[in-house]
């Protein structure tokens, strides 16, 4: 029981060209910045948004497949959507909205209560039964959508951005909740979000899209240590470089040249941390053979740290103490020294 | 904004003209109604009321302006489903059209009611020889007038309201294995609910001051087609205090229905 998944779909002038392989049991998140067509996704699975061309398989069966002119209807897909602000069904108590899948599917409507109270209970909201959705905080609203898509027994299982619709406070708990919930759960489970550490703490392994496309996928580790695109460099922290390796010298897309040991050839990407950033008043002597004069463009305090966005030859982001700021009298528009250590750079084939 | 932050006093500076002519205005309504209350004949209103033509019109009024709803909200639900969700050529037009009756003075209506209806019409010299129907100056010509007038309340108010709704509850439902028929009856129907019942207490009310197309397309027969406005209108030169009585009657069933939806129209919103 595994999702296979080719999928094209054109909405206007956005283009969505995703490929994806789900094992039964795993949790994989799907991430990237708002826009990057997630939700789409979930939608063409689901069957809500047409393929253009593809095909989706689930535990064998082809649900939809553009060539074979095979299209079944959302209705009749086993799949289940916790949908992003959850959707419940606000005429209806939360008893009957976990009810209603089973209904659809034939139940009686005695049949199918009893079995939503036990869903219910199962997410700790058994006394919550006759609550209208509008009387639910909304973490109980997120445990009576996820009752409410399992309680129907779908092999796969998708969930639009689960915890943004919380504040910051219950998001911490809920989800360690639904990871519990989640590791039960034996389908296929697929996780769209926004929030690196939503994907983090709950896939084992993310697919990162932006723009309709996958730039890159693998464990959490693995994709935070080898960035492969600019938003993902941002959301660790670490500045992003794309350039073509020869020897010692890797020669950047805007023009600049890093000297990294060992760099190898062909396209690579080299990865610099802001603490292996140094900056100075004059120009630097010494080991150091990564050295160019730039302005300091912007100063963000964040703790006990300061970060510097420097412009020069290339763009990089320092992280430095509040002491050295005012060590070196940095501010806005001043002219600074940068230098890193060949050896402090990380390169590899992108 | 909530009501309580509304009710919040703001000293507002307010030029006395304002003032002035928002008094005028506010007396436009008030006064034909404070005349009406005085010129009704208290001691006899129950026994105007109980004139046998009286109360011919009044139950006729009451059968034919609810069929015309019943048939109002039979007719104009699906035209309504079909214009707020239905991308088509032609989709301006058919709203358009739908809305004409509410600018169009009735009596027009009426003239255009006979040439599609009548008996040498469009359709009604067909009705005639095919199925010896004859609509003009029946009952039932009397109901297909009021419906052409009031439907369009209808078909406004349930269209807004299917445009309205939040469509990702039927995306919902539907993933949770409900086909097309029971998302609209489980979901589609359940939410825009209120907003149909307001519709056609709208529609109800419209077909019940129903004058000019009815006039024009079923005649003035007592017990046929005399409806309460027609009443009124013959008796003012009969007997003009039996006239303003059954006036009464029909401004009490017009406040009703705006203290009844007060809250979607009126109140604060």
């Amino acid at each position: 029981m595994s999702l296979r998944a080719d999928v094209h779909v054109e909405l206007g002038a956005f283009a969505l060209d995703v490929e994806l392989a789900v094992a039964a049991g795993e949790l994989v998140a799907v991430l990237g910045p708002n826009g990057a067509g997630k939700s789409t996704l979930l939608g063409a699975l689901a069957g809500l948004v047409p393929l253009r061309r593809g095909r989706v398989e689930l535990a064998g069966r082809a649900l939809e497949d553009t060539a074979a002119a095979v299209d079944v209807p959302p209705e009749q897909r086993p799949i289940g959507v916790v949908f992003q602000d959850y959707l419940l069904f606000p005429h209806l108590s939360a008893l009957d909205n976990v009810a209603f899948g089973l209904t659809c599917r034939g139940w009686s409507r005695a049949a199918a209560r009893a079995q939503a109270q036990t869903w219910l209970a199962r997410v700790g909201l058994a006394e919550l039964a006759p609550a209208r959705p509008g009387q639910l905080s909304g973490g109980q609203q997120q445990r009576v959508a996820l009752a409410r898509a399992l309680a129907v027994e779908p092999a796969l299982l998708l969930l639009d951005e689960p915890l943004a619709a919380l504040d910051v406070r219950t998001r911490a708990e809920t989800r360690r909740a639904l990871r519990a919930r989640l590791a039960e759960f034996a389908g296929v489970k697929l996780l769209v979000t926004h929030d690196p550490l939503e994907a983090i703490a709950l896939a084992e392994r993310l697919v990162v899209i932006e723009h309709g496309r996958v730039v890159q996928s693998g464990a959490p580790a693995e994709v935070t240590a080898h960035p492969r695109s600019t938003w993902v460099a941002d959301l660790v922290g670490v500045n992003l470089f794309r350039g073509e390796a020869a020897g010692d010298r890797i020669a950047l897309d805007g023009g600049a040249e890093l000297l990294v040991p060992g760099a190898g050839t062909g396209a690579v990407f080299a990865v610099i941390h802001p603490r292996a950033v140094a900056l100075h008043r004059s120009q630097p002597e010494g080991t150091p053979r990564n050295v160019w004069p730039a302005r300091v463009d912007t100063l963000d305090h964040d703790g006990p740290r300061v970060r510097v966005r420097t412009i020069g030859p290339l763009t990089i982001v320092a992280e430095v103490t509040p002491a050295a700021v005012a060590a070196l009298a940095l501010d806005r528009g001043g002219d600074v020294w940068v230098s890193v250590k060949a050896t402090e750079i990380s390169a590899y084939p992108a | 904004m909530s009501p309580e932050r509304t009710r919040h006093h703001r000293r507002e500076r307010v030029p006395a003209a304002v003032l002035a002519a928002a008094g005028v205005g506010a007396l436009l309504f008030l006064l034909p109604l404070l005349g009406l209350l005085w010129r009704a004949p208290w001691p006899r209103v129950w026994e105007e009321l109980a004139a046998p033509e009286v109360l011919a019109a009044l139950r006729l009024s009451v059968v034919c302006s609810l069929s015309a709803t019943v048939l109002s909200v039979l007719l104009g639900l699906p035209l309504a489903w079909v214009q707020a969700r239905l991308l088509f050529r032609g989709r301006a037009l058919l709203r358009g059209l739908t809305l004409l009756p509410i600018v169009l003075p009735p009596v027009v209506g009426g003239v255009a009611l006979l040439a599609a209806f009548g008996r040498r019409g469009l359709v009604g010299q067909w009705l005639d020889t095919a199925f010896g129907v004859r609509l003009p100056f029946t009952t039932p010509g009397a109901v297909l007038a009021e419906t052409f007038v009031a439907m369009p309340f209808f078909v406004l108010t349930a269209e807004g309201a299917f445009a309205g709704m939040d469509r990702r509850l039927e995306d919902a439902a539907r993933t949770l294995g409900a086909g097309p028929w029971r998302v609209f009856w489980r979901v589609t129907l359940p939410l825009v609910r209120p907003s149909l019942l307001a519709g056609a207490v709208l529609c109800w009310a419209r077909a019940l001051g129903e004058f000019g197309a009815t006039i024009t397309f079923a005649g003035n027969f007592p017990g046929r087609t005399q409806t309460v406005p027609l009443a009124v209108y013959l008796l003012l030169e009969s007997r003009p205090e039996a006239g303003v009585a059954l006036s009464l009657v029909l401004v009490a069933v017009s406040l009703l229905v705006l203290v009844a939806l007060r809250n979607r129209w009126v109140g604060a919103r």
